[in-house]
C-alpha cells in the first residue's frame, strides 16, 4: 500500500511537471513576476538592493510554487483527468502529496535559479546553508500546500486564480518583503505574523543575513506548521466532494 | 463460472437541497455479473447507471448495500480492487497535453506495471487500436473516436481483469463506433470480464451476454437478450412479402399464437395464387422489451443522449 502511494505520488509529480509545469509561460512567470517587484523598489531606494534577497526568494517560491498549482487540481477535476487518479491505486492524501510534490519541485527549481543569480552577485558570504535549504523546502511545501487548497476548495480555474490573489497579494505587502514587519502599526503587524510569508521572509533574512537560531527554528517550525494544516485541510476538503 | 461483481441492496441517496427530499439515485440493487461475460447496464437518462458505476469503482460511496469485485470487499478491499478494474467514463479524459504514448506509459506507471514490461505494452496497444501512426500525437489533436479508442487502451493498460465502459461509443461517427464495438468484442474473447453502460439497444443487444434494466434506481429486468425477448409481451410475427398488383412487395403480417408454420400458412392460404417474394419471422427486439418495461420510446432516449452520432450499428 505504501509503495503504491509513494510510487502514485512520484508519478503524478512527474506528469504535471512535464503536462503543465515546465512550459516557458510558468517558468518566465515565475522567474520575471518577482524579479519586476524587486526592481521597482530597488529603482525608488538603490541603497541597499542585497537587504531585498530574502524577500525576492520567498516572493519567487511564493509564485512559482503556486500560480500552477492553485489551477492544475481544478482543471483537471473540470476536464474530467483527476477521475483518473482516484480511480488508481493509491491513498487520496497521496494523490495530492503527488500534486503538491509536482508545485514544490517547480517552485524550487525555479527560486534555485533565481537564488544563484542572487549569490553570484552579491556573494555567498555568511550563508548558513542549512537554514536556507530548510527555508527553501518548507516555503515551498507550505506555498504549494495552500495552493492546493485553493485548488481542491474551487470549481473554475478563474476562482482559484481571484482565491489565491486574495492570499497572496495581501502576503507581499505585509509579509515583511518591502516594509519591515516591525514597522507596520500593531494590527496590521498581528496580520501579519499569520501569513505563512511572513516566516519565510524572515528565514531567509536568517540565512542570508544573519540571525539567532532561535529565530530561525520558530520560522521553520510555523513553516511546518503551515504545511501540515494547510495539506491536511487540501485533503478534507477533497475528501468531502467524493459523495 | 464465478462471479466477477456481486451486488447486493446497492442505494445511493444524493442530499439535494434542506427544503427537498433526498434523491434515491439508487434504489437497493442486486446482481451479479460473471467472470468473463459481457454485461450490459441499459436504463434512460438519470436511472442511475453512472451512479451504480462511480460506487463499485470507489468514486463514491454507497449509502448502504453491500458489493464484492472479484472476490474482494468495495468497503474493505478498495484499493486491491482498484489495482484490477479498468475505467472507462462516460467522456474521454486522458492528458491532452501529453502524447498518446505518454498517456499509456503514465497509466501503467500509475499501475505499477514493471518498467520493462511499459513500452512493448503501450506499443501493442497503439498497434491494437489502430494508433499505432499516432503514437507521438498529443491526446488533444487527436479525433474523437481515437480519443475513445486510446482512453480504452489506457483502461486495459494494466490488463485489468474487469473493465466498466460508460457509454463507450457515445457521439462517435459510424466507423469509430463499429470499430470499438470489435474492440469490445475482442475483450470478452480475451476473457476480461466487461460491464457495458450503453443507450444503443443494438449495440447492447450485439455485444452482451446478459443484461439489466434500470429505471429509476431500481432493477427492472435481468436475463440474457433471448430471455429478455421470450419474457416480453409481444409475440413473434410473421411477414410475408407478396407481389403486389402494380408489381411492387407487398408486406402482410400475422402473429404466431401457434407456431411459425400454422402462420405461414395461414398467410399463404389467405393470400391464395400470388407470388411469394419472402417469408421471415420478427421476433421482439431489445428495444421492443425495453419500451415496454420502461414505458420510454427508445428514440426518446437517443435523444436525451444528443444525436446518434454512434447509434447506427455495423458490425
Amino acid at each position: 500500500m505504501l509503495a503504491d502511494d509513494l510510487r502514485g505520488m512520484y508519478y503524478i509529480a512527474l506528469k504535471d511537471l512535464k503536462a503543465y509545469y515546465f512550459k516557458p509561460p510558468n517558468i518566465s512567470w515565475g522567474i520575471l513576476f518577482p524579479f519586476a517587484f524587486i526592481l521597482a523598489f530597488a529603482i525608488r531606494d538603490p541603497g541597499d538592493v542585497r537587504s531585498l534577497v530574502p524577500g525576492l526568494l520567498a516572493l519567487t517560491v511564493l509564485f512559482s510554487t503556486s500560480s500552477m498549482e492553485t489551477i492544475v487540481i481544478v482543471f483537471e477535476r473540470r476536464i474530467g483527468s483527476l477521475e483518473r487518479l482516484l480511480l488508481a491505486p493509491l491513498r487520496l492524501p497521496a494523490m495530492l502529496a503527488g500534486k503538491l510534490l509536482g508545485g514544490m519541485t517547480f517552485g524550487l527549481t525555479v527560486t534555485l535559479v533565481v537564488l544563484v543569480v542572487a549569490l553570484a552577485i552579491f556573494g555567498a558570504s555568511g550563508t548558513n546553508w542549512l537554514v536556507l535549504a530548510m527555508a527553501l523546502l518548507l516555503s515551498a511545501t507550505a506555498f504549494s500546500a495552500m495552493g492546493a487548497l485553493v485548488s481542491v476548495a474551487v470549481k473554475e480555474v478563474f476562482e482559484a486564480q481571484t482565491l489565491a490573489n486574495f492570499f497572496r497579494f495581501p502576503m507581499m505587502f505585509l509579509g515583511g518583503i518591502f516594509v519591515p514587519v516591525e514597522s507596520l502599526p500593531p494590527m496590521l503587524q498581528i496580520l501579519a505574523r499569520l501569513l505563512p510569508l511572513t516566516y519565510s521572509v524572515e528565514a531567509f533574512r536568517v540565512a542570508l543575513s544573519g540571525g539567532s537560531w532561535s529565530t530561525a527554528a520558530l520560522d521553520l517550525g510555523v513553516l511546518a506548521a503551515f504545511s501540515v494544516v494547510l495539506f491536511m485541510l487540501a485533503v478534507r476538503t477533497m475528501a468531502r466532494r467524493i459523495e | 463460472m464465478t462471479e466477477a461483481i456481486q451486488v447486493a441492496g446497492l442505494t445511493k441517496v444524493f442530499t439535494v437541497a434542506k427544503d427537498h427530499p433526498p434523491l434515491r439515485a439508487v434504489d437497493g440493487i442486486d446482481f451479479t455479473v460473471r467472470e468473463g461475460e459481457v454485461f450490459g447496464f441499459l436504463g434512460p437518462n438519470g436511472a442511475g447507471k453512472t451512479s451504480t458505476i462511480r460506487m463499485l469503482t470507489g468514486l463514491s460511496h454507497p449509502t448502504a448495500g453491500t458489493a464484492r469485485l472479484l472476490g474482494l470487499d468495495l468497503d474493505k478491499d478498495l484499493p486491491r480492487i482498484k489495482k484490477r478494474i479498468g475505467v472507462v467514463p462516460e467522456a474521454s479524459n486522458l492528458y491532452d497535453e501529453l502524447t498518446a504514448f505518454d498517456n499509456l506509459i503514465f497509466a501503467m506507471q500509475l499501475y505499477g506495471v514493471p518498467r520493462a514490461e511499459r513500452q512493448p505494452r503501450a506499443d501493442a496497444l497503439l498497434e491494437r487500436f489502430r494508433l499505432g501512426e499516432k503514437c507521438d500525437a498529443p491526446f488533444a489533436k487527436l479525433s474523437r473516436g481515437m480519443k475513445r479508442a486510446l482512453t480504452i487502451a489506457a483502461a486495459l493498460a494494466h490488463r485489468p481483469p474487469l473493465i466498466f465502459l460508460d457509454e463507450p461509443t457515445t457521439g462517435l461517427d459510424v466507423m469509430s463506433a463499429r470499430n470499438l464495438r470489435q474492440m469490445i468484442a475482442g475483450l470478452r474473447d480475451e476473457g476480461v470480464t466487461v460491464f457495458l453502460t450503453t443507450h444503443y439497444l443494438e449495440e447492447a443487444e450485439r455485444l452482451c451476454d446478459r443484461v439489466a434494466i434500470i429505471v429509476k434506481g431500481r432493477i427492472v429486468a435481468l436475463d440474457t437478450v433471448a430471455g429478455l425477448r421470450s419474457g416480453a409481451q409481444q409475440k413473434t410475427l410473421v411477414e410475408i412479402t407478396l407481389e403486389g398488383a402494380d408489381g411492387q412487395p407487398e408486406r402482410k403480417r400475422v402473429e404466431c399464437d401457434d407456431g411459425v408454420e400454422s402462420a405461414v400458412q395461414r398467410l399463404l392460404s389467405e393470400n391464395n395464387g400470388r407470388h411469394v417474394l419472402a417469408v421471415d419471422t420478427l421476433r421482439p427486439s431489445l428495444e421492443d422489451v425495453f419500451v415496454q418495461l420502461t414505458g420510454l420510446n427508445a428514440e426518446v432516449m437517443l435523444s436525451e443522449k444528443g444525436g446518434k452520432g454512434g447509434g447506427s450499428v455495423g458490425g
